[in-house]
């Protein structure tokens, strides 16, 4: 395989089967976007938002590009940022891992930390503020539309081009744009297919400071293309990544074990079917809190500490 | 009975107690005998008309009930409920 830049390397991910993990009459399948240059799924997204931007004309050579994100995202905006020769400000919550923040640091990203007890919310909420200076273009891949078709046009065409019999999608909820862009796709590819949500359980310290009311649905979302939504909490998420190292070789971050163990549940109820497990990204950057360490019990509650989503 | 997990700004309602116990055929049913032990607790659950508000979710057995049978859905003695506000999953 051969590309004109790192650009053009982005998407093309492998569709691996789990034989070890597959009940009877069902095949568990990942598509690895571990795979990807700066190693998660949010190269494709990253791409796709400066690309539409530089088409529009909301990008141009002398803005700086910002965004709130809890890692990937302004990994693969840095990565992009590099290779176009713009400026990156990225707010990332202060309890993100540290191999993210370091990452960052040299793409040459400029890091403002945000509260790490207000998780994604209050990294929004900066960098809102900060948007509102005209030297700055946020991408916001909670409300960019670039961020779902990156996932329909891409993700959701390999997935059909490689399994046109998936009876099951399940991929980790976050901005949302995953599940609405490849749901989209494979409705559209097979009416049947179940799209399934796998939504992180975080701690009580994110939850706890709002109010009901100020909730946040991300603008992208498009919530009518889900058959079923999950909640997954760190424990389970932890020793499902930890099933994928032991049982297949797989090496993911710590969503994936979450989408995976929703995936099994899923699989547990059915006959037979073809399950597709999206696993976002690689377990490089969560080696620091010893997700894999062998006490569990201590595993877990380290990685409950971090951003783990 | 079902255990009911309650979100931190609800706790205040049930004497600072993260989890407790209700009963109801379907969800809607449990929602009013909560509302019956810990009065005002289902205010910001439940808009005027009756319906789940939108930034909260309810999961029975870790699942979203919205794509169950929202607040039809069939609780049993064993289950857990969980209420949550909703928060961006980040990335």
């Amino acid at each position: 395989m051969r590309f004109d830049d790192v650009l053009d390397a982005i998407g093309d991910t492998p569709l691996v089967g789990l034989p070890s993990l597959s009940p009877p009459g069902v095949r568990m399948w990942a598509k690895l976007e571990g795979q990807n240059p700066t190693g998660s799924l949010k190269d494709r997204i990253a791409k796709a938002m400066v690309e539409a931007a530089e088409a529009s004309g909301e990008l141009t050579p002398e803005r700086t590009i910002l965004e709130p994100t809890s890692g990937n995202t302004g990994i693969a905006l840095a990565m992009v940022a590099r290779r176009k020769g713009y400026g990156l400000t990225v707010v990332i919550p202060d309890n993100a891992s540290e191999e993210r923040i370091r990452l960052l640091e040299l793409f040459g990203a400029e890091i403002v930390l945000s509260p790490g007890d207000k998780g994604t919310n209050g990294s929004i909420e900066i960098a809102r503020r900060l948007a509102k200076d005209d030297r700055y273009f946020m991408p916001f891949q909670y409300g960019n539309p670039a961020n779902p078709r990156a996932h329909e046009e891409g993700t959701g065409e390999e997935i059909v081009r490689d399994l046109p019999e998936i009876t099951h999608f399940v991929a980790g909820l976050g901005t949302g744009g995953t599940l609405t862009g490849v749901g989209r796709r494979l409705k559209r590819h097979d009416p049947k297919v179940k799209v399934i949500a796998a939504e992180p359980e975080l701690g009580d310290l994110v939850y706890g400071l709002r109010s009901l009311e100020d909730g946040f649905v991300p603008p992208i979302f498009d919530e009518s293309v889900l058959d079923r939504r999950f909640l997954v909490n760190v424990a389970d998420s932890v020793r499902a990544t930890r099933r994928l190292t032991e049982r297949e070789g797989v090496f993911a971050g710590i969503s994936s074990g979450a989408v995976l163990h929703v995936g099994l549940r899923v699989a547990s109820e059915l006959d037979r079917g073809d399950v597709v497990c999206l696993l976002a990204d690689g377990g490089w950057k969560y080696l620091s809190t010893q997700a894999w360490a062998p006490e569990l019990e201590r595993a877990e509650k380290n990685v409950s500490e971090t951003l783990w989503w | 009975m079902a255990r009911v997990k309650l979100p931190t700004i609800l706790r205040s309602h049930a004497g600072g107690e993260r989890a407790v116990d209700a009963e109801g055929a379907t969800l809607r049913e449990l929602l009013e005998d909560l509302e019956t032990r810990y009065p005002g607790i289902t205010e910001m659950v439940l808009t005027d008309d009756g319906a789940l508000h939108r930034f909260v979710n309810v999961y029975v057995n870790d699942e979203d009930v919205r794509y169950l049978g929202s607040l039809e859905t069939e609780v049993d003695p064993e289950d857990t409920v969980s209420i949550l506000p909703a928060v961006a999953g980040g990335r």
